[in-house]
């Protein structure tokens, strides 16, 4: 019996080029973008090892975001893959994940802030750049009454952070290499949160943020 | 040590302190100028910064502390607004503080006065005798016209940032959005009117060691950006870095430089006073 989280490698059938938005993202910047129900949006990790830092609000009512808890609980497992229902603290379907080249994605590691950098690095990185400053301004810009409060658990598309039988969190190289995709079908209208991840003291970018490939179909 | 040894921790991945000493609190302001930290006693210090140019943060700061503001390179501007910690909706209002003041311009004597006729910071100690309160904020559309575009993917976190992003980055911490974004005070800037009512900046109006002090006379969010001041016509993005260092000073006594330097702040202060009966 295949557990609920074991990797299942899925390509997509679709194509590049018939995409409505196919976009470059450069490396440690956020984006905010309207994703219509019936729509796939693939994310391609460009370069290898670049965690995509992602959140999910129901368009049309913003307390409705991506709860990971919910998710995690209804499928019985942490990890995304292809056939994980991404679901809302209303526990509904926001997205379901059709494809998917990398194979592993995380539920638990968070955004990095700059706050959380001096507690996890030290005091003195506290002026390094983050995604939760990312998020931050992103939303100060779009003014679409989403804010701080709804900077909730965010899913790390490419990034591996296994949890080990005693209990232990741990943060993995990634399983990810360049131009593994992943690809997800929104369930619902929603609002896409992305910071393109700008963290340089752990490997979760290999120390080196690339860009990342936004599509649209 | 001086202030070049100084790893920048936006152009370098500083390393993390040793196991067994890990709260890496070094006293910066021992790279201060030492005229720089002219009547504090260092002593008192509880903690110290150096901002780098083109940075942000925020603290909040209690009723009866006090920053001193160290411009470490010349031509630094340190963009700052204040929010009361208790209420956010009062905060800062510039036309409120310089109307009660009769000034266009900030030194030791004034305060920085909330739309509520409270004070919510004084000047309580400045060698420049010129501060701004006029030149708002650099924003994304003017720096990138006047400096290029340096972004994150090829700068790293040398990236230029504006002082109105920084500025809501940090104001989005305390749940206050671009509609809370109010009029800033630039320390270490000095911009003029001239007689038909034109501004004119004054290129590297500080010099590194100059220093402005604030009491905080409330509890405050404070926020600041060292990004470059919006009129700054230097052709290169090159902003300053900012030393501070904050102690516990105690609230304004009754026989204050500040309260005593007008009757308004005077009153602005006893309004304050009636927060903390």
């Amino acid at each position: 019996m295949t557990t609920a989280t074991a990797i299942r490698l899925q390509e997509s059938a679709l194509k590049p080029e018939d995409a409505v938005m196919r976009q470059r993202h450069p490396a440690g910047e956020p984006i905010l973008f309207e994703l219509r129900q019936g729509q796939t949006l693939r994310i391609v990790d460009t370069e290898g090892n670049q965690a995509a830092d992602v959140l999910f609000y129901n368009r049309h009512d913003p307390a409705e975001h991506y709860s990971a808890t919910d998710t995690m609980v209804q499928q019985g497992g942490i990890y995304l893959t292809t056939g994980s229902v991404i679901r809302s603290n209303e526990g509904r379907p926001m997205l379901t994940i059709v494809a998917d080249t990398c194979g592993r994605h995380d539920t638990l590691g968070g955004a990095c802030a700059a706050e959380s950098n001096t507690v996890r690095y030290a005091l003195q990185k506290k002026y390094m750049h983050s995604c939760r400053d990312n998020y931050l301004i992103a939303l100060q810009h779009a003014d679409v009454g989403l804010g701080k409060r709804d900077l909730v658990p965010n899913i790390n598309f490419f990034m591996n952070v296994p949890v080990t039988a005693d209990g232990a969190l741990s943060f993995e190289d990634g399983v990810s290499g360049p131009g593994k995709y992943v690809e997800m079908r929104a369930e619902m209208d929603l609002w896409v949160l992305i910071s393109n991840c700008p963290q340089l003291n752990n490997p979760c970018n290999a120390y080196n943020p690339t860009a990342i490939e936004l599509l649209v179909w | 040590m001086n202030l070049q040894d100084l790893p920048d921790p936006l152009t370098s991945v500083l390393p993390n302190p040793p196991r067994a000493e890990p709260v890496d609190t070094p006293e910066l302001w021992r790279r201060f100028p030492a005229a720089s930290l002219a009547g504090v006693d260092t002593s008192r210090l509880m903690w110290s910064e150096v901002l780098p140019g083109g940075a942000h943060w925020s603290w909040r700061m209690p009723r009866g502390s006090a920053i001193r503001f160290v411009a470490l390179q010349a031509g630094a501007n340190l963009s700052l607004v204040l929010y009361s910690a208790l209420e956010k909706l009062e905060r800062y209002n510039m036309p409120d503080s310089l109307k009660a003041q009769h000034t266009a311009h900030y030194t030791r004597g004034h305060v920085l006065m909330s739309d509520m006729g409270r004070s919510m910071a004084s000047f309580t100690a400045d060698s420049l005798g010129w501060h701004d309160p006029l030149g708002a904020l650099l924003d994304n559309e003017a720096m990138t016209r006047r400096y290029g575009d340096k972004r994150y993917e090829h700068a790293r976190n040398a990236m230029h940032r504006s002082g109105k992003d920084g500025l809501l980055i940090e104001i989005g911490k305390y749940g206050l959005g671009k509609r809370d974004l109010i009029a800033p005070v630039n320390l270490f800037s000095q911009v003029t009117v001239d007689a038909q009512g034109r501004f004119g900046f004054t290129p590297e109006h500080a010099r590194a060691g100059d220093f402005v002090e604030l009491r905080f006379d409330m509890d405050v969010i404070l926020a600041v950006s060292s990004a470059p001041h919006a009129l700054d016509p230097r052709p290169a993005y090159a902003p300053g870095k900012v030393g501070l260092a904050a102690w516990r000073c105690g609230a304004a006594p009754a026989n204050d430089y500040c309260r005593a330097f007008r009757p308004e702040n005077a009153r602005a202060l006893h309004n304050t006073d009636m927060l903390y009966l």
